[in-house]
């Protein structure tokens, strides 16, 4: 609403001036015709069609140098807390074995893969964090999870004195934005990247005892 | 397959590094590889198709490149590259190297710039552009970017391509800056400029064209962003958009006083 005031205001005075030089365009108005840049410039390909462009609250308020306003900071967080879904009879842990292979796995959801389906994508994870020790082939992005389950202390995941680390990692996996607005690491539950088992499994990978993570 | 043997010898490289210590990264044998070669990049290949293409008399019209102004005159190549993207008074536009070249395919050869821009990376004339590209960015090699602002729509491009850069969208909500919006940051192995400022001689923008060793392929600045956005899970951005031509204002200016090493060879 304030951005459209801006831009009739700044269009008024470039019609009063009688010439529009460039060194009058307000950030408002190049914030528009940066918006219109990438509608012109994006076609669909394969599975990457053209609501990718379309920016939600929190892309739009991270799509900046400097973070958002604290205000939008925290409606962004709780929008992202309240569309976690908790796993279906709480059980949140699958398979480390399949969670090794899933955070092995860099691929889906660009326009060369042929479907958009849960099984057909990684859960990216060793493109930015180090994870198993073994794997030194580890992103620097995010921060490392070695031993991520150990060094919370979580003996024994059905231990209640567990279920705080383990349902904010759920969290964390199935919407980052839950507790940081502009996390760079994907929505994997909330942008369906990963299916609920698909999950548990990467859980497992970062909170099973066994887990070599933990090691 | 003359390129299969280099190939070897990088994975082989890379391999034996692994074996030798834990802590060498990726980056050490690549950079180990470019010394082996030095004077032997593939992209050398490139650079002679593309200037036999610049001097030989082609399309509808049957001419030559050799009076397109890419900034410094007609016809003048040498130092061009680095001042790219800029404004042309003719064309009402901020361009960069690979929609300069359209235009010029275009107005001097007769050629459809559409129907170029919507062809397929490698397929007709879009291979010319991948050899031109090679053969002029290697006409300023070792020298220092340089691109103009002087001209109120350069700015005006750097502060929409600024916008281009942290725009996030896509299923995985990246934007340029979330793998390249800080410094010393790794996807897996690989080391990330950071393109928000000067990543440093021959580095992000100074670097491009370049020969890809992994793919075997020579790669255009517009392809090097195509592949950017296919990994940012975005939509296929059009071949010489303004979007893209916005992109590389900011990180061309960004990289003001880096040396250009282009075209190099990478991973």
């Amino acid at each position: 609403m304030q951005r459209k005031h801006l831009i009739t205001a700044a269009a008024a005075v470039l019609v009063t001036a009688g010439c529009a030089t460039v060194s009058m365009v307000t950030p408002a108005q190049l914030d528009e015709q940066a918006l219109a840049l990438h509608r012109e410039a994006f076609r669909e390909q394969g599975i990457a069609k053209l609501d990718r462009i379309e920016q939600d609250l929190g892309q739009k308020a991270c799509s900046s140098p400097n973070p958002p306003p604290d205000a939008v900071v925290q409606q962004i967080e709780a929008q992202a807390l309240a569309s976690v879904k908790w796993p279906t009879g709480g059980v949140y842990l699958g398979d480390w074995r399949e969670g090794e292979k899933l955070a092995q796995n860099g691929r889906g959801m660009t326009w060369t893969d042929a479907t958009a389906d849960t099984k057909a994508n990684g859960a990216q994870c060793y493109n930015c964090h180090q994870i198993d020790q073994k794997e030194i082939s580890f992103g620097t992005i995010g921060p490392s999870l070695y031993n991520y389950g150990k060094l919370r202390g979580v003996k024994d995941v059905t231990d209640p004195a567990a279920a705080p680390i383990v349902q904010y990692t759920w969290a964390k996996l199935w919407n980052s934005k839950a507790y940081s607005a502009c996390s760079n690491m994907p929505r994997f539950g909330h942008a369906k990247l990963l299916s609920e088992q698909q999950i548990r499994d990467v859980m497992a990978l970062l909170l099973d005892p066994k887990s070599p993570v933990n090691q | 397959m003359k390129f299969i043997p280099l190939l070897a010898a990088t994975a082989a490289l890379l391999a034996c590094g692994a074996v030798v210590s834990q802590t060498k990264t990726a980056s050490d044998g690549i950079a180990e590889y470019r010394k082996m070669l030095e004077d032997g990049n593939p992209a050398e290949l490139f650079e002679a198709k593309g200037e036999d293409l610049w001097k030989t008399a082609r399309g509808p019209k049957k001419a030559s490149l050799q009076a397109c102004n890419l900034g410094l005159g007609p016809g003048v190549v040498k130092g061009a590259f680095v001042q790219l993207p800029r404004w042309f008074a003719d064309t009402g536009r901020v361009q960069d190297l690979e929609s300069r070249l359209l235009t010029c395919m275009e107005t001097l050869q007769g050629f459809n710039a559409a129907e170029i821009a919507k062809t397929g990376f490698d397929k007709g004339e879009q291979a010319t552009l991948t050899a031109l590209s090679a053969w002029i960015s290697s006409e300023s090699r070792g020298m220092k970017m340089a691109l103009p602002q002087a001209h109120a729509e350069e700015r005006r491009f750097y502060e929409l391509g600024k916008r281009a850069f942290f725009f996030r969208g896509g299923p995985m909500d990246f934007s340029c800056a979330s793998c390249h919006g800080e410094d010393g940051k790794r996807i897996r192995l690989q080391d990330l400029p950071n393109l928000t400022k000067n990543p440093g001689d021959g580095l992000g923008f100074a670097a491009w064209p370049a020969y890809r060793v992994s793919s075997g392929e020579m790669w255009s600045m517009q392809r090097r962003l195509n592949d950017c956005y296919r990994q940012q899970r975005f939509p296929y951005p059009g071949y010489a958009s303004d979007l893209t031509i916005a992109l590389g204002v900011y990180m061309g200016v960004n990289a003001q006083g880096a040396q250009s090493i282009a075209p190099a060879l990478k991973r």
